[in-house]
């Protein structure tokens, strides 16, 4: 290793410290954006010696069309993620971030398979731990590719986002990960086969697809920061096989970040991750469940202006806004309704629940974006002891996370969930467009407690006739 | 195993340890810009790419290569690009926090 190189290997360290500050940074909004941008640059560096690495020949012979490929890779890749990120809607983040991560799960399958190609047709044989990390990259490589894939189009729409359970789905499932087992086995017995590689290949797509197929839409973020993990590790397995420290470092951390964020949103919805992957409710059918207070209860429908009263003359307000107002895109909608309550001297407040939205922290993105000052934003744990003292409850377009049979009713599917006690509040005010259930599928008894009234409308514009209402008063 | 092998599975490990410790403190409504920054940083699979790019010497290595090279760099860019846009979001307001403005 001469000068060159070792200088070119520390500033690889020197990105790999950045990736790691950068996370650290991220620990708080205040210098989160801060902590990016030190990531990014770190990745800069790194890209940048690697450059220099290939141009001065170290990293082996340079064929005449490498750099056309590589500058054509760049530009294609490079423009279409640049514009996607650029033009997306913060709704629809949730996708392109799992898309985002199928394409880095992709690269990472093709390093292994380029250089498992490379070897076989050198016709050399391969130390047993470059078969083994060539297995483990190509296998999860090929999973989160096909299963990233697949919850995108599930979030965008282009897939129903109920569980799509095929007959003898299970057996495919079970069949496929019985072939890349014997697969590997075969490799690991120091054969070098490329149709042996390409079984595999096939069944980590098929199992991508097998695998989050029967898993509802509610479940997707648990699943896409699963599959975000798994690119880690195919990452960090591809620098097994490539020999790249900075490879393993990265993928090692990214690896351990996507379980640990998995677990934290896998526990706020009381579920365990193996429950969510092997299919569990998420899709309403046959979870009615037994009823406590049975659903006999009517429901109080309320028009806006009443509402309006409600709200303005009201000292303290908590608004909780779900899914719904996510889907409507109402959050600038919600955050005008708000600034008007306080022009009136309303005491404002937003109760986030860990999972509103469609990702963990996604309601806050959401809210931030409609300029809402982020000290209103309130987490469950804070907000959870001023129901009590609060006139009115808003629930925009919520569900599952104000349900208080988590609380009361053991017999229901969602029985220990944390949630929102907004049936503590004086009243409630429930904008919603139907009767309809939520994601898991089961009745909410909030809706026919005395103290709620229903605002049947979409979320967009059940707060636009609440703000006319209001400016009324 | 060899002492290469050795130290790689070294970093390995304490690179998980690092992750599991840099991670588990962050506040959980920075979980969804978390996790597209963490899914930023495994576009780092864009370096292994290029490496494998310069060594095609045949038609489908080269072809492989290409469509690695391209899912890597839309992994770095559209990462790094959509989580500085999520981020921006979280900036305080200038005027003073949960205060209402002067109108009505």
């Amino acid at each position: 290793m001469d000068t060159l190189e070792t200088i070119i290997r520390l500033v690889w360290l020197v990105g790999a410290a950045a990736f790691v500050l950068g996370l650290h940074r991220m620990n708080s909004p205040a210098t989160a954006r801060n902590g990016n941008l030190l990531s990014a640059g770190g990745m800069a560096l790194a890209i940048l010696g690697t450059v220099v690495l290939i141009v001065t020949g170290r990293a082996g012979a340079v064929s005449s069309v490498a750099w056309p490929i590589i500058g054509a890779g760049v530009v294609v890749g490079g423009g279409l993620g640049l514009f996607a990120a650029r033009t997306v809607k913060m709704t629809a983040m949730p996708q392109l971030v799992s898309l985002f991560n199928a394409v880095g799960g992709g690269a990472a399958a093709l390093i292994a398979i380029d250089d498992y190609l490379r070897v076989a047709g050198s016709g050399a044989t391969l130390p047993l731990e470059t078969t083994v990390a060539t297995v483990l990259d190509v296998l999860i490589g090929c999973v989160t590719f096909t299963g990233s894939l697949v919850a995108s189009g599930k979030l965008q729409g282009l897939i129903s986002g109920k569980p799509i359970v095929i007959r003898g789905g299970r057996i495919v499932t079970g069949a496929v990960a019985l072939i890349a087992v014997l697969g590997a086995a075969f490799l690991f017995a120091s054969n070098v086969s490329v149709p042996v590689l390409a079984l595999i290949i096939a069944a980590g797509l098929i199992f991508g697809v097998t695998m989050v197929l029967p898993i509802g839409g509610a479940d997707m973020p648990v699943v896409i920061s699963l599959l975000n993990s798994f690119t880690g590790t195919a990452v960090a397995m591809a620098g097994f096989v490539i020999d790249n420290p900075v490879l393993i470092i990265a993928g090692a951390l990214v690896g351990a970040s996507g379980a640990i964020l998995t677990k934290l949103m896998a526990d706020a919805m009381n579920r365990s991750v193996i429950n969510i992957v092997a299919g569990g409710f998420g899709g309403g059918e046959g979870t009615t469940g037994a009823l406590a207070g049975g659903p006999g209860g009517s429901v109080r429908e309320i028009g806006p202006d009443d509402a309006a009263i409600q709200l303005a003359y009201a000292s303290s307000v908590i608004i909780v806004p779900g899914y719904g107002l996510a889907v409507a895109q109402a959050q600038h909608a919600v955050r005008e309704l708000a600034e008007l309550l306080e022009s009136r001297g309303v005491d404002v407040k937003y109760a986030i629940h860990p999972v509103a939205g469609r990702m963990p922290g996604h309601m806050n993105v959401l809210l931030a974006e409609a300029n809402v000052p982020y000290p209103q934003l309130k987490e469950m744990d804070e907000v959870n002891p001023e129901f009590e003292r609060a006139d009115v409850a808003l629930v925009v377009g919520a569900n599952d996370v104000t349900n208080p049979a988590a609380r009361s009713n053991p017999g229901s599917p969602i029985y220990g969930m944390p949630i929102l006690d907004v049936d503590k509040a004086k009243s409630i005010i429930v904008i919603k467009r139907s009767m309809g259930r939520g994601y898991a599928g089961i009745d909410n008894e909030l809706y026919t407690n005395p103290k709620t009234g229903m605002l049947f409308a979409d979320a967009k514009d059940g707060l636009a006739s609440l703000v006319a209402a209001v400016k009324a008063v | 195993m060899n002492p290469e092998l050795l130290s790689a599975v070294t970093i390995f490990v304490l690179a998980i340890l690092v992750g599991f410790e840099v991670i588990s403190k962050v506040p959980s409504t920075l979980h969804t810009p978390l996790m597209s920054g963490a899914n930023a940083i495994h576009g780092i699979v864009l370096v292994g790419t290029m490496l494998i790019a310069a060594g095609a010497d045949n038609p489908l290595s080269q072809a492989l290569s290409f469509v690695a090279v391209a899912f890597a760099t839309m992994n770095v860019v559209g990462g790094y690009v959509v989580t500085d846009r999520m981020l921006q979001m979280f900036k305080r307001r200038p005027t003073a926090p949960a205060k209402p403005k002067a109108e009505g």
